[in-house]
Protein backbone atom coordinates (compact mmCIF):
# COMPACT_ATOMS: atom_id res chain seq x y z
CA UNK A 1 0.00 0.00 0.00
CA UNK A 2 2.47 2.30 0.92
CA UNK A 3 4.38 1.54 -2.07
CA UNK A 4 2.25 1.18 -4.47
CA UNK A 5 1.63 5.31 -3.11
CA UNK A 6 5.10 5.83 -3.53
CA UNK A 7 5.00 4.27 -6.83
CA UNK A 8 2.05 7.09 -7.79
CA UNK A 9 3.87 9.80 -6.50
CA UNK A 10 6.99 9.46 -8.41
CA UNK A 11 4.38 8.74 -11.46
CA UNK A 12 2.33 12.08 -10.62
CA UNK A 13 5.91 14.01 -9.93
CA UNK A 14 7.54 13.28 -13.36
CA UNK A 15 4.51 13.83 -15.28
CA UNK A 16 3.90 17.20 -13.56
CA UNK A 17 7.38 18.11 -14.16
CA UNK A 18 7.59 16.96 -17.74
CA UNK A 19 4.64 18.82 -18.40
CA UNK A 20 5.67 22.08 -17.24
CA UNK A 21 9.28 21.97 -17.95
CA UNK A 22 9.67 24.57 -20.07
CA UNK A 23 7.72 26.60 -18.08
CA UNK A 24 10.11 26.67 -15.01
CA UNK A 25 12.89 27.04 -18.15
CA UNK A 26 11.77 30.02 -18.82
CA UNK A 27 11.45 31.42 -15.39
CA UNK A 28 15.04 30.73 -14.83
CA UNK A 29 16.12 32.30 -18.01
CA UNK A 30 14.96 35.09 -16.60
CA UNK A 31 16.89 35.23 -13.67
CA UNK A 32 18.84 32.15 -13.64
CA UNK A 33 20.95 30.19 -16.11
CA UNK A 34 17.73 28.62 -17.97
CA UNK A 35 18.13 25.35 -17.42
CA UNK A 36 15.50 24.25 -14.45
CA UNK A 37 13.37 22.68 -16.00
CA UNK A 38 15.48 20.42 -18.13
CA UNK A 39 17.53 19.35 -15.28
CA UNK A 40 14.57 18.78 -13.17
CA UNK A 41 13.06 16.80 -16.05
CA UNK A 42 15.61 14.48 -16.79
CA UNK A 43 16.21 14.00 -12.74
CA UNK A 44 12.76 13.08 -12.36
CA UNK A 45 12.57 10.77 -15.55
CA UNK A 46 15.46 8.77 -13.93
CA UNK A 47 13.38 8.59 -10.99
CA UNK A 48 10.40 7.08 -12.74
CA UNK A 49 12.17 4.73 -14.76
CA UNK A 50 13.15 3.43 -11.05
CA UNK A 51 9.74 3.72 -9.63
CA UNK A 52 9.90 -0.44 -9.47
CA UNK A 53 12.60 -0.92 -7.49
CA UNK A 54 12.03 2.07 -5.43
CA UNK A 55 8.71 1.07 -4.50
CA UNK A 56 10.06 -2.62 -3.54
CA UNK A 57 11.99 -0.72 -0.53
CA UNK A 58 10.64 0.50 2.97
CA UNK A 59 10.02 4.37 2.55
CA UNK A 60 13.11 5.43 3.97
CA UNK A 61 15.55 3.71 1.78
CA UNK A 62 13.84 4.72 -0.96
CA UNK A 63 13.57 8.43 0.02
CA UNK A 64 17.48 8.18 0.32
CA UNK A 65 17.91 6.02 -2.43
CA UNK A 66 15.40 8.98 -4.52
CA UNK A 67 17.61 11.53 -3.18
CA UNK A 68 20.42 10.21 -4.03
CA UNK A 69 19.72 9.85 -7.62
CA UNK A 70 18.60 13.70 -8.03
CA UNK A 71 22.35 14.48 -6.94
CA UNK A 72 23.37 12.41 -9.74
CA UNK A 73 20.86 13.33 -12.22
CA UNK A 74 19.75 16.69 -12.16
CA UNK A 75 22.82 18.57 -12.13
CA UNK A 76 22.63 22.31 -11.30
CA UNK A 77 22.21 23.13 -7.95
CA UNK A 78 18.55 21.72 -7.95
CA UNK A 79 19.96 17.98 -7.63
CA UNK A 80 22.40 18.36 -4.52
CA UNK A 81 19.38 20.76 -2.89
CA UNK A 82 16.51 18.16 -4.31
CA UNK A 83 18.56 15.59 -3.17
CA UNK A 84 19.67 17.12 0.23
CA UNK A 85 15.91 17.38 1.01
CA UNK A 86 14.59 13.66 -0.03
CA UNK A 87 17.40 12.66 1.52
CA UNK A 88 16.81 14.31 4.80
CA UNK A 89 12.90 12.91 4.96
CA UNK A 90 14.22 9.65 4.85
CA UNK A 91 17.07 9.60 7.52
CA UNK A 92 14.06 10.95 9.45
CA UNK A 93 11.62 8.53 8.29
CA UNK A 94 14.06 5.76 9.69
CA UNK A 95 13.63 7.62 13.21
CA UNK A 96 10.12 7.19 12.85
CA UNK A 97 9.03 10.68 12.37
CA UNK A 98 5.71 11.30 10.36
CA UNK A 99 5.09 13.70 7.10
CA UNK A 100 5.68 16.91 8.74
CA UNK A 101 8.93 15.95 11.01
CA UNK A 102 10.25 14.03 8.16
CA UNK A 103 9.27 17.44 5.73
CA UNK A 104 11.19 19.42 8.45
CA UNK A 105 14.25 17.49 8.14
CA UNK A 106 14.10 17.76 4.57
CA UNK A 107 14.47 21.11 4.70
CA UNK A 108 16.88 21.46 7.22
CA UNK A 109 18.98 19.59 4.80
CA UNK A 110 18.44 22.33 1.89
CA UNK A 111 18.76 25.06 4.29
CA UNK A 112 22.41 23.66 5.60
CA UNK A 113 23.37 22.70 2.05
CA UNK A 114 22.10 25.97 -0.04
CA UNK A 115 23.35 28.19 2.74
CA UNK A 116 19.80 29.64 2.73
CA UNK A 117 16.60 30.83 5.01
CA UNK A 118 13.27 31.58 4.28
CA UNK A 119 13.43 34.39 2.36
CA UNK A 120 15.91 34.15 -0.14
CA UNK A 121 13.52 33.62 -3.03
CA UNK A 122 14.48 29.97 -3.52
CA UNK A 123 12.88 26.70 -2.79
CA UNK A 124 12.51 27.32 0.96
CA UNK A 125 9.69 29.66 0.28
CA UNK A 126 7.38 27.10 -0.55
CA UNK A 127 8.96 24.25 1.23
CA UNK A 128 9.05 26.29 4.52
CA UNK A 129 4.89 27.40 4.59
CA UNK A 130 3.82 24.24 3.42
CA UNK A 131 5.68 22.36 6.60
CA UNK A 132 4.42 24.77 8.62
CA UNK A 133 1.20 24.58 7.35
CA UNK A 134 1.54 20.80 7.52
CA UNK A 135 2.64 20.63 11.31
CA UNK A 136 -0.47 22.86 12.15
CA UNK A 137 -2.84 20.24 10.71
CA UNK A 138 -2.62 17.10 13.75
CA UNK A 139 -6.66 16.03 13.15
CA UNK A 140 -8.15 17.76 10.14
CA UNK A 141 -9.54 15.73 7.64
CA UNK A 142 -7.79 14.75 4.87
CA UNK A 143 -8.87 16.11 1.58
CA UNK A 144 -9.11 19.82 3.08
CA UNK A 145 -5.61 19.56 4.24
CA UNK A 146 -4.42 18.84 0.59
CA UNK A 147 -6.70 21.25 -0.80
CA UNK A 148 -5.03 23.49 2.23
CA UNK A 149 -1.56 22.27 1.51
CA UNK A 150 -1.92 23.30 -2.16
CA UNK A 151 -3.29 26.65 -1.91
CA UNK A 152 -1.00 27.24 0.71
CA UNK A 153 1.94 26.13 -1.88
CA UNK A 154 0.08 28.39 -4.81
CA UNK A 155 0.47 31.93 -2.32
CA UNK A 156 3.77 30.76 -1.20
CA UNK A 157 5.55 30.71 -4.74
CA UNK A 158 3.34 34.08 -5.83
CA UNK A 159 5.00 35.69 -3.23
CA UNK A 160 7.87 34.96 -4.43
CA UNK A 161 7.42 37.22 -7.27
CA UNK A 162 8.43 40.14 -4.89
CA UNK A 163 11.35 39.00 -3.23
CA UNK A 164 14.99 39.93 -3.96
CA UNK A 165 17.27 36.95 -4.71
CA UNK A 166 19.98 36.55 -2.42
CA UNK A 167 20.68 32.92 -2.98
CA UNK A 168 21.77 31.43 -5.95
CA UNK A 169 22.25 32.64 -9.66
CA UNK A 170 19.31 35.18 -9.23
CA UNK A 171 21.29 36.92 -6.81
CA UNK A 172 23.87 38.06 -8.94
CA UNK A 173 20.45 40.14 -10.61
CA UNK A 174 19.64 41.86 -7.36
CA UNK A 175 17.02 44.31 -7.42
CA UNK A 176 16.06 43.09 -10.72
CA UNK A 177 15.11 39.55 -9.57
CA UNK A 178 12.18 41.52 -7.96
CA UNK A 179 9.04 40.99 -10.41
CA UNK A 180 10.12 37.27 -11.31
CA UNK A 181 8.44 34.15 -9.80
CA UNK A 182 11.39 32.04 -8.42
CA UNK A 183 12.08 28.65 -10.78
CA UNK A 184 12.75 26.98 -7.69
CA UNK A 185 10.44 27.68 -5.67
CA UNK A 186 8.00 26.57 -8.85
CA UNK A 187 9.16 23.11 -9.21
CA UNK A 188 8.62 22.76 -5.50
CA UNK A 189 4.73 23.37 -5.41
CA UNK A 190 4.43 21.74 -8.78
CA UNK A 191 5.88 18.51 -6.67
CA UNK A 192 3.53 19.79 -3.38
CA UNK A 193 0.77 19.80 -5.83
CA UNK A 194 1.66 15.93 -7.03
CA UNK A 195 2.03 14.49 -3.79
CA UNK A 196 -1.02 16.01 -2.62
CA UNK A 197 -2.90 14.61 -5.50
CA UNK A 198 -1.81 11.09 -4.98
CA UNK A 199 -2.60 11.44 -1.22
CA UNK A 200 -6.46 13.24 -1.86
CA UNK A 201 -7.03 10.30 -4.89
CA UNK A 202 -6.43 7.45 -2.01
CA UNK A 203 -8.42 9.55 0.62
CA UNK B 1 52.10 14.03 5.96
CA UNK B 2 53.83 12.85 3.23
CA UNK B 3 53.65 13.99 -0.88
CA UNK B 4 52.53 17.05 -2.72
CA UNK B 5 48.44 18.77 -2.45
CA UNK B 6 46.55 17.60 -5.19
CA UNK B 7 44.52 20.28 -7.19
CA UNK B 8 40.99 19.48 -8.54
CA UNK B 9 39.31 22.21 -10.34
CA UNK B 10 35.85 22.24 -11.26
CA UNK B 11 33.58 24.22 -13.62
CA UNK B 12 30.40 24.79 -15.04
CA UNK B 13 32.02 24.59 -18.62
CA UNK B 14 34.07 21.41 -19.19
CA UNK B 15 36.51 23.95 -20.90
CA UNK B 16 37.04 26.51 -18.52
CA UNK B 17 38.21 23.29 -16.67
CA UNK B 18 40.30 22.51 -18.73
CA UNK B 19 41.90 25.46 -19.80
CA UNK B 20 42.18 26.52 -16.31
CA UNK B 21 43.96 22.86 -15.68
CA UNK B 22 46.11 23.63 -18.55
CA UNK B 23 47.31 27.10 -17.25
CA UNK B 24 47.93 25.17 -13.57
CA UNK B 25 49.96 22.82 -15.33
CA UNK B 26 52.13 25.41 -17.43
CA UNK B 27 53.63 26.68 -14.26
CA UNK B 28 54.14 23.18 -11.92
CA UNK B 29 54.51 20.41 -14.95
CA UNK B 30 53.65 17.08 -13.33
CA UNK B 31 55.11 17.87 -10.02
CA UNK B 32 51.49 18.34 -8.71
CA UNK B 33 48.05 16.25 -9.09
CA UNK B 34 46.24 17.71 -10.96
CA UNK B 35 42.46 17.07 -11.94
CA UNK B 36 39.85 18.79 -13.54
CA UNK B 37 35.78 18.17 -14.37
CA UNK B 38 33.02 20.31 -15.79
CA UNK B 39 29.63 19.48 -17.59
CA UNK B 40 26.27 17.91 -16.03
CA UNK B 41 25.25 15.03 -16.24
CA UNK B 42 23.82 15.39 -19.35
CA UNK B 43 26.49 16.89 -21.31
CA UNK B 44 25.25 20.54 -20.88
CA UNK B 45 27.13 23.19 -18.90
CA UNK B 46 27.03 22.25 -15.32
CA UNK B 47 28.75 20.12 -12.42
CA UNK B 48 28.33 16.52 -11.03
CA UNK B 49 28.78 15.68 -7.60
CA UNK B 50 29.88 11.88 -8.98
CA UNK B 51 32.28 12.98 -10.96
CA UNK B 52 33.44 15.57 -9.05
CA UNK B 53 34.30 12.79 -6.04
CA UNK B 54 36.02 10.71 -9.14
CA UNK B 55 38.20 13.74 -9.48
CA UNK B 56 38.95 14.13 -6.14
CA UNK B 57 40.28 10.46 -5.86
CA UNK B 58 42.57 10.41 -8.73
CA UNK B 59 44.78 13.43 -7.16
CA UNK B 60 43.90 11.67 -3.77
CA UNK B 61 47.06 11.26 -1.49
CA UNK B 62 47.67 12.05 2.38
CA UNK B 63 48.49 15.53 2.00
CA UNK B 64 44.95 16.29 0.99
CA UNK B 65 43.22 18.13 -1.81
CA UNK B 66 42.56 21.66 -2.79
CA UNK B 67 39.12 21.94 -4.50
CA UNK B 68 38.37 25.00 -6.62
CA UNK B 69 34.77 26.16 -8.23
CA UNK B 70 33.22 28.51 -10.00
CA UNK B 71 29.70 29.30 -9.30
CA UNK B 72 26.92 28.21 -6.68
CA UNK B 73 25.97 24.25 -7.91
CA UNK B 74 29.70 23.76 -8.19
CA UNK B 75 30.07 24.59 -4.82
CA UNK B 76 27.44 22.96 -3.46
CA UNK B 77 27.78 19.58 -5.81
CA UNK B 78 31.86 20.29 -4.89
CA UNK B 79 30.05 19.45 -0.56
CA UNK B 80 28.58 16.53 -1.93
CA UNK B 81 31.09 14.93 -3.37
CA UNK B 82 33.21 15.69 -0.31
CA UNK B 83 30.70 14.33 1.70
CA UNK B 84 30.40 11.00 -0.44
CA UNK B 85 34.34 10.14 0.45
CA UNK B 86 35.41 7.68 3.41
CA UNK B 87 35.27 10.02 6.89
CA UNK B 88 39.26 9.73 7.02
CA UNK B 89 39.83 11.82 3.50
CA UNK B 90 36.83 14.04 4.23
CA UNK B 91 39.02 15.74 6.40
CA UNK B 92 41.73 16.51 3.90
CA UNK B 93 39.56 17.92 1.07
CA UNK B 94 39.43 21.80 1.21
CA UNK B 95 37.34 23.84 -0.93
CA UNK B 96 38.81 27.28 -1.41
CA UNK B 97 37.08 30.67 -1.38
CA UNK B 98 39.18 31.87 -4.14
CA UNK B 99 38.60 32.52 -8.32
CA UNK B 100 39.15 29.54 -9.78
CA UNK B 101 41.77 30.44 -12.70
CA UNK B 102 44.09 32.13 -10.13
CA UNK B 103 43.26 30.22 -7.37
CA UNK B 104 44.36 27.14 -9.19
CA UNK B 105 47.39 28.42 -10.84
CA UNK B 106 48.87 29.92 -7.50
CA UNK B 107 47.90 26.93 -5.29
CA UNK B 108 49.14 24.57 -7.65
CA UNK B 109 52.52 26.71 -7.58
CA UNK B 110 52.64 26.50 -3.85
CA UNK B 111 51.48 22.68 -3.37
CA UNK B 112 54.60 22.35 -6.05
CA UNK B 113 57.18 23.64 -3.50
CA UNK B 114 55.69 21.05 -0.79
CA UNK B 115 53.34 23.47 1.32
CA UNK B 116 50.78 21.44 3.45
CA UNK B 117 46.84 21.74 2.21
CA UNK B 118 46.06 24.74 4.82
CA UNK B 119 49.16 26.89 3.01
CA UNK B 120 48.02 25.94 -0.37
CA UNK B 121 44.51 27.27 0.68
CA UNK B 122 45.56 30.05 2.85
CA UNK B 123 47.66 31.74 -0.60
CA UNK B 124 44.84 31.07 -2.60
CA UNK B 125 42.62 32.65 -0.54
CA UNK B 126 44.61 35.59 -0.33
CA UNK B 127 45.48 35.99 -4.14
CA UNK B 128 44.56 39.52 -5.27
CA UNK B 129 45.55 40.28 -8.81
Amino acid sequence: METELLRQMIERAATRIAEHAEELTALDRAIGDGDHGINMKRGFEALRSEADRLAALDLAAALQQAGMTLVGKVGGASGPLYGSLLVGMGRAAAEGEGPAGMLAAGIAMVKRRGKAERGCKTMLDVLVPVQERLEGSAGEERRALMRGLRETADAALEATRDMVATRGRASFLGERSRGHLDPGAASSRLLVHAVCEVLEAEA
Amino acid sequence: MSGIVGIVIVSHSPKVAEGAAEMARQMVGDAVPLAHCGGDPGGGLGTDAQRIRDAIERVWNDAGVAVFVDLGGAEMNAEMAIDMLDEARRQRVRICNAPLVEGAVVAAAEASSGSDLEAVCAVAEDFSP
